[in-house]
């Protein structure tokens, strides 16, 4: 008879714990035995929190943003500036957004950038509701806070090129030296982009 | 172990992993190449491979066959980050490495090509500049593929001067004294690519695009079974809206341009007649949306 060290029920929470990012099989192996150790401090706690999010959590139909509520509660905050929506690739740069807590607009998630080499065109882009949500009226300013790359400058170019003939301004977030960066160890490309964004 | 260290241009990197991306090159001696760049992804090493840079790379694997991996030196011109606030220059960038990427095979070493390429991406800050040196380079690009157009002589008379037109079968320039009975059926030769001292008008431009693209379209990648670069698309019409391009008037009609006629992309876009409704239906959409 076949000796068996691990239950399946243990091999799939391994196997579905090192699907996850920044895992792989030996730290998932290692997580797994820290949740079965404290079962009711952290597994079935846990469990209940995957279960509700499973079954709750859906992209806010409004701006793509990720919540329990529809629209998502950034969305139906009332102390935000309806008149500026920040546009961005994907909900964790919204996240990162809230945490630096510099924006108190709405927003407006993409879902990504387009990508000749990923294969992701306009189509599979929320833009033609960005479009309806800036023709709507209301809006006066759209920040296009996308990535410093190829990527993520084509998708601005192209969402500025379909905001045109709208009545709202359309501005990009500045590229060039980032807070405690040292000139002389930055890239060339880097330092050319602040340059020529100086004031 | 297998190694080697060139100067490259980078096509572009897609993500492998957290942490890692796969990295398409093209080096003189070696041509278009794929490896790993491990931590491809960090602060520092990102901005040296975007598409478009010219880059100092080492290649290390266990053998020659194997994808093996880039170590990224440096950056000996980070084109990519002068070009970020330039729309015009970005989309000429990335059509650029866009075709480049799909339509070179790995492998096959083309000096020509990578020195053309560099001359290209160059000048691509100069918007009255780079879409003449667009096509030609187009032109070149396919005559490396094994699909080049003969300029020079027309394909019925012999002749070398008066060309107008380009037989889409062969390839072959046509006088225009020959060509007046095929006026329907040539693809207009712009005459930039036969006289140097001619300054291209945006019309020369959308005949040059259109003469290009129905070579890249319907020869070198319907052999490979794809369609063109979406990149190259977007390209053309941010030239339309920028006025560097116009649409060749149709020969028939000599007055309105093409796409009005026929509905759909005109030819010099890439319009195949075997694309798949679902691709068609894709890039309709992708028209103008609620503007006023």
């Amino acid at each position: 008879m076949a000796h068996r060290s691990i239950g399946p029920e243990i091999t799939r929470l391994i196997e579905m714990m090192s699907k996850l990012p920044g895992m792989g099989p030996r730290s998932a192996r290692r997580a797994t035995l820290h949740l079965l150790k404290k079962p009711e401090q952290l597994l079935a706690p846990m469990s209940r929190a995957m279960a509700d999010a499973a079954q709750k959590v859906t992209a806010c139909d409004v701006c793509g943003n990720f919540d329990t509520l529809n629209p998502c509660g950034v969305c139906q905050s009332k102390g935000r500036d309806d008149s500026v929506i920040c546009v961005l690739a994907d909900v964790g740069d919204l996240w990162a957004m809230e945490r630096s807590g510099v924006f108190r607009g709405r927003y407006h998630v993409l879902g990504g950038c387009l990508s000749a080499l990923d294969g992701i065109g306009p189509d599979d882009l929320n833009i033609a509701s960005l479009v309806k949500r800036a023709s709507d009226g209301g809006v006066k300013e759209i920040i296009l806070a996308l990535n410093a790359t190829v990527d993520g400058q084509t998708t601005s170019h192209y969402v500025a090129d379909q905001l045109e003939g709208i009545d709202v301004a359309v501005s990009r977030l500045a590229h060039g030296v980032p807070v405690g960066g040292e000139l002389g160890s930055l890239d060339d490309g880097t330092i050319a982009a602040a340059f020529s964004s100086r004031r | 172990m297998a190694e080697w260290t060139d100067i490259a241009i980078s096509l572009g990197a897609r993500t492998f992993g957290e942490t890692d991306v796969i990295l398409d090159i093209f080096t003189p001696s070696r041509g278009h190449t794929r490896a790993m760049v491990y931590g491809g992804i960090s602060q520092k090493k990102r901005p040296l491979i975007e598409a478009g840079n010219t880059i100092e790379v080492q290649w290390k694997a266990k053998s020659e066959a194997a994808l093996g991996h880039f170590s990224v030196a440096d950056a000996t011109n980070q084109r990519a980050a002068r070009f970020m606030t330039d729309p015009l220059a970005l989309a000429g960038l990335s059509a650029v490495t866009s075709i480049m990427r799909d339509g070179l095979p790995e492998g096959e070493a083309k000096q020509g090509l990578f020195e053309a390429t560099e001359t290209l991406l160059d000048v691509m800050g100069e918007p009255d500049v780079w879409p003449a040196i667009f096509i030609k380079w187009e032109i070149g690009f396919l005559q490396q593929m094994g699909y080049g157009l003969d300029l020079e002589t027309c394909a019925l008379s012999g002749g070398n001067d008066g060309l107008t037109h380009v037989s889409p079968k062969t390839g072959r320039a046509v006088r225009g004294s020959e060509a007046e009975q095929y006026l329907d059926k040539l693809l207009p030769l712009p005459a930039f690519l036969t006289d140097s001292k001619a300054p291209p008008s945006p019309y020369d431009i959308g005949a040059g695009f259109r003469l290009t693209g129905h070579f890249l379209v319907h020869r070198l990648f319907a052999d490979l079974n794809r369609d063109a670069p979406e990149a190259r698309y977007l390209m053309l019409e941010r030239l339309e809206k920028a006025e560097r391009l116009i649409m060749p008037k149709r020969p028939d009609t000599g007055t309105a341009p093409m796409q009005q006629h026929s509905g759909e992309r005109p030819t010099y876009m890439g319009a195949k007649p075997d694309v798949p409704e679902h691709k068609r239906v894709s890039r309709k959409v992708r028209q103008p949306m609620n503007r006023k």
